[in-house]
């Protein structure tokens, strides 16, 4: 089956700004797909390309295998999209909203249905105005579903909205995915994209600096995992001199680099019978947020070295 | 186009606009209150008569009695006697801030009697011009009429005054097509401006060009609903004016292709101003730099040929102009060829602007 989005060497540039410097990354069908960067990294504008509202500058892009800037009345129906901090007309209800959506797209109204599945039945007829944040994202995402899509665009659909609305729209996600339907999915939060997504890519500066499953990311750029003792900081050198592993002493402890499976085990049998003194201790892995960071701080210092003007700031 | 989509969003058009009571006030309430004032101010310009304070000092001899009975029949100036004892009229009138007055002098009616010359005093104020036109030409009428009488001549020119158009009775009658062209440039253009720019920094367009509704559909439903509020209020100002001021204007043929042609041209000036602005405060500024020297400028509360030479100059540059004309000629003055000609003007105007307007708006982004 051919790729539900592709994109091969895009380039977007404003003047002398490239702020899509030339990515490529294919997301396939039924897959979760997030897109990952700083703020300015290029993601807004990749989404908005995808999207066949912006025109890119060159490089090749197919959206369920149409030029999306060319043939964007087709895609548009089938492809639903929440932008990034969603407004809508201010005096107008829920259910108005998705009748006039379903008008537009010209099917029926399935108001009551959708209004559930994203949670907001109770506010049904609330004008728009008087909508919370929250629930005014969920409309959002209500609205892109109108049209039954094949392929949904997510952009920071989240943003701002409190730990229960956010689990409402994380639960609507995993909904469209059990459906099939493929998700290509933007966000600050990186436990929600390591939580939701199949595959991650980073964006920063405008280029892609990492692909692929979160556990593959954090495997192949975090740290290894590290083992923290709460106790006496002497126990640092006698435990590089017998075990030969990277010790380190730090936050009132001692963090032991390990490198093989057994480590954990052979480090804590050796403290036991060493006799020095220590209250508890705990194992510790990066995180996809840990290695964003890692990633996109080794990025900019990369980046630096390089003349300003050919990256998006 | 689709007609579907037209009037899904039509319906969801119309309901974002009368729930917002700011749009509904300028769109129907504001030109009401409107006539109301300007009809209460204006409601008896036809018919009233100028206070003329006289200053009898004939002691009310025959003559001079005649003399006012004649000025009172004209019907352009109300005369009341002041006493004698009052002092200096002209002190008279600048105390009681009163602007026309006349003194009849002693020996009035025996000037009359023997056919010798006397002269009555007018007094006037310079800034009050239309009444003290009205004064003087009834006195001079009067006078007039006096020296024929005692010179035993007849009449021989006269004449007969009737009301230009079959439907101007008062000022109200002149007004209504004044705030009906009023109305069809306000709601438009502060819709169109505002919306223009408030939609483009909400990304409410690029929501909408999400969709399959097309620039033309949105562009179309959105015409409909001012054409259709441009005749509620059409109908709801005709409705007052009739109802409460007894104006004689009513519904007719020519006011409906103006009823369209005018919010379209007007629908397209308010996109082009809001689309070329970068912020939805210039384009607040824009719209008013445009809208209210049209307004007040065009012949809506006043005739155009009041207006000085220069200022007549630029009400013809002015669109709303043509289509407040073409009113008045239509349904005013049963004038077919004038109103035809004002409405080739205004469709012009119109198409000019609806394809500046489809150049600079755009719902995508670059």
């Amino acid at each position: 089956m051919s790729a539900a989005i592709e994109v091969q060497q895009l380039v977007k540039t404003y003047d002398k700004l490239r702020a899509v410097d030339g990515i490529d990354f294919a997301v396939q069908p039924g897959e979760v797909f997030a897109f990952l960067g700083p703020n300015g990294a290029g993601k807004t504008t990749t989404v908005e390309i995808l999207e066949g509202i912006r025109p890119r500058s060159s490089g090749e892009v197919r959206v369920l295998g149409e030029d999306p800037w060319v043939k964007s009345r087709a895609l548009q129906r089938q492809i639903g999209v929440t932008p990034q901090d969603f407004h809508f007309f201010p005096k107008l209800s829920p259910r108005e909203a998705i009748d006039l959506y379903s008008g537009l797209y010209g099917v029926p109204s399935r108001a009551k249905e959708i209004l559930e599945r994203v949670e907001l039945s109770d506010k049904t007829d609330a004008l728009f105005d008087t909508l919370s944040g929250g629930q005014r994202q969920k409309l959002g995402l209500a609205l892109a579903l109108v049209n039954d899509p094949q392929l949904c665009f997510l952009d920071e659909p989240t943003t701002g909205l409190d730990p229960r609305a956010r689990r409402a729209i994380w639960s609507v996600i995993r909904g469209l995915k059990a459906e099939g339907r493929t998700v290509f999915l933007t966000t600050h939060y990186l436990e929600e994209a390591q939580l939701l997504a199949d595959r991650i890519a980073i964006i920063n500066l405008g280029r892609i600096i990492a692909t692929g499953t979160p556990s593959d990311i954090i495997q192949r750029y975090g740290r290894p995992e590290r083992l923290h003792i709460v106790g006496d900081p002497a126990l640092a050198d006698p435990l590089r001199q017998q075990l030969d592993l990277p010790v380190e002493v730090q936050d009132g402890g001692i963090t032991v680099e390990l490198r093989a499976k057994g480590d954990a085990l052979k480090i804590l049998n050796w403290v036991a019978s060493s006799g020095y003194s220590y209250s508890s201790f705990s194992t510790a892995q990066d995180t996809l947020e840990d290695v964003f960071i890692r990633l996109v701080g080794a990025s900019d210092q990369v980046h630096i070295e390089e003349p300003l003007e050919n990256h998006a700031t | 186009m689709n007609g579907r989509r037209i009037v899904s969003y039509f319906v969801a058009f119309a309901k974002g606009y009368i729930r917002n009571p700011i749009g509904l006030f300028f769109s129907l309430i504001f030109p009401v209150i409107l006539i109301l004032i300007f009809g209460a101010v204006f409601a008896n310009t036809g018919s009233s008569s100028v206070p003329l304070y006289v200053e009898n000092l004939d002691h009310d001899s025959a003559g001079s009695l005649a003399f006012l009975s004649a000025l009172n029949h004209t019907g352009a100036v109300q005369v009341l006697v002041v006493s004698p004892d009052s002092g200096n009229l002209s002190t008279y009138l600048a105390n009681h801030s009163d602007t026309a007055g006349l003194v009849i002098p002693v020996g009035f009616q025996a000037a009359l009697a023997n056919k010798t010359p006397v002269n009555v005093v007018v007094y006037t104020n310079p800034s009050a011009a239309s009444q003290t036109g009205l004064v003087v030409g009834a006195i001079q009428g009067v006078v007039n009429g006096f020296n024929l009488r005692e010179a035993g001549g007849s009449v021989i020119v006269s004449s007969t005054f009737l009301n230009v158009g079959s439907q101007i009775y008062s000022y109200i009658d002149y007004l209504i097509p004044g705030l009906i062209g009023f109305s069809i440039l306000t709601s438009p253009m502060f819709s169109m401006v505002n919306i223009s720019s408030t939609w483009k920094r909400d990304k409410l367009f690029r929501q909408l060009s999400l969709t399959p509704l097309t620039r033309a559909e949105w562009l179309t439903a959105a015409l409909i609903w001012f054409v259709v509020l441009a005749l509620a209020s059409a109908f709801v100002m005709i409705g007052v004016g009739r109802f409460v001021f007894g104006a004689h204007v009513s519904v007719q043929g020519w006011m409906f292709p103006y009823l369209v042609a005018g919010p379209v041209l007007f629908v397209s000036l308010g996109l082009v101003a809001g689309s070329i602005s970068k912020t939805p405060e210039t384009a607040a500024v824009v719209g008013n730099v445009i809208l209210f020297p049209m307004m007040f400028l065009s012949g809506t509360f006043f005739p155009v040929s009041m207006f000085s030479p220069p200022l007549q100059d630029v009400a013809h540059a002015l669109p709303l102009f043509y289509v407040i004309d073409g009113l008045n000629a239509g349904v005013l003055f049963n004038n077919g060829a004038g109103a035809l000609r004002d409405f080739v003007i205004v469709v012009g105007i119109a198409v000019a602007f609806f394809v500046a307007a489809v150049l600079v708006f755009s719902w995508r982004e670059d």
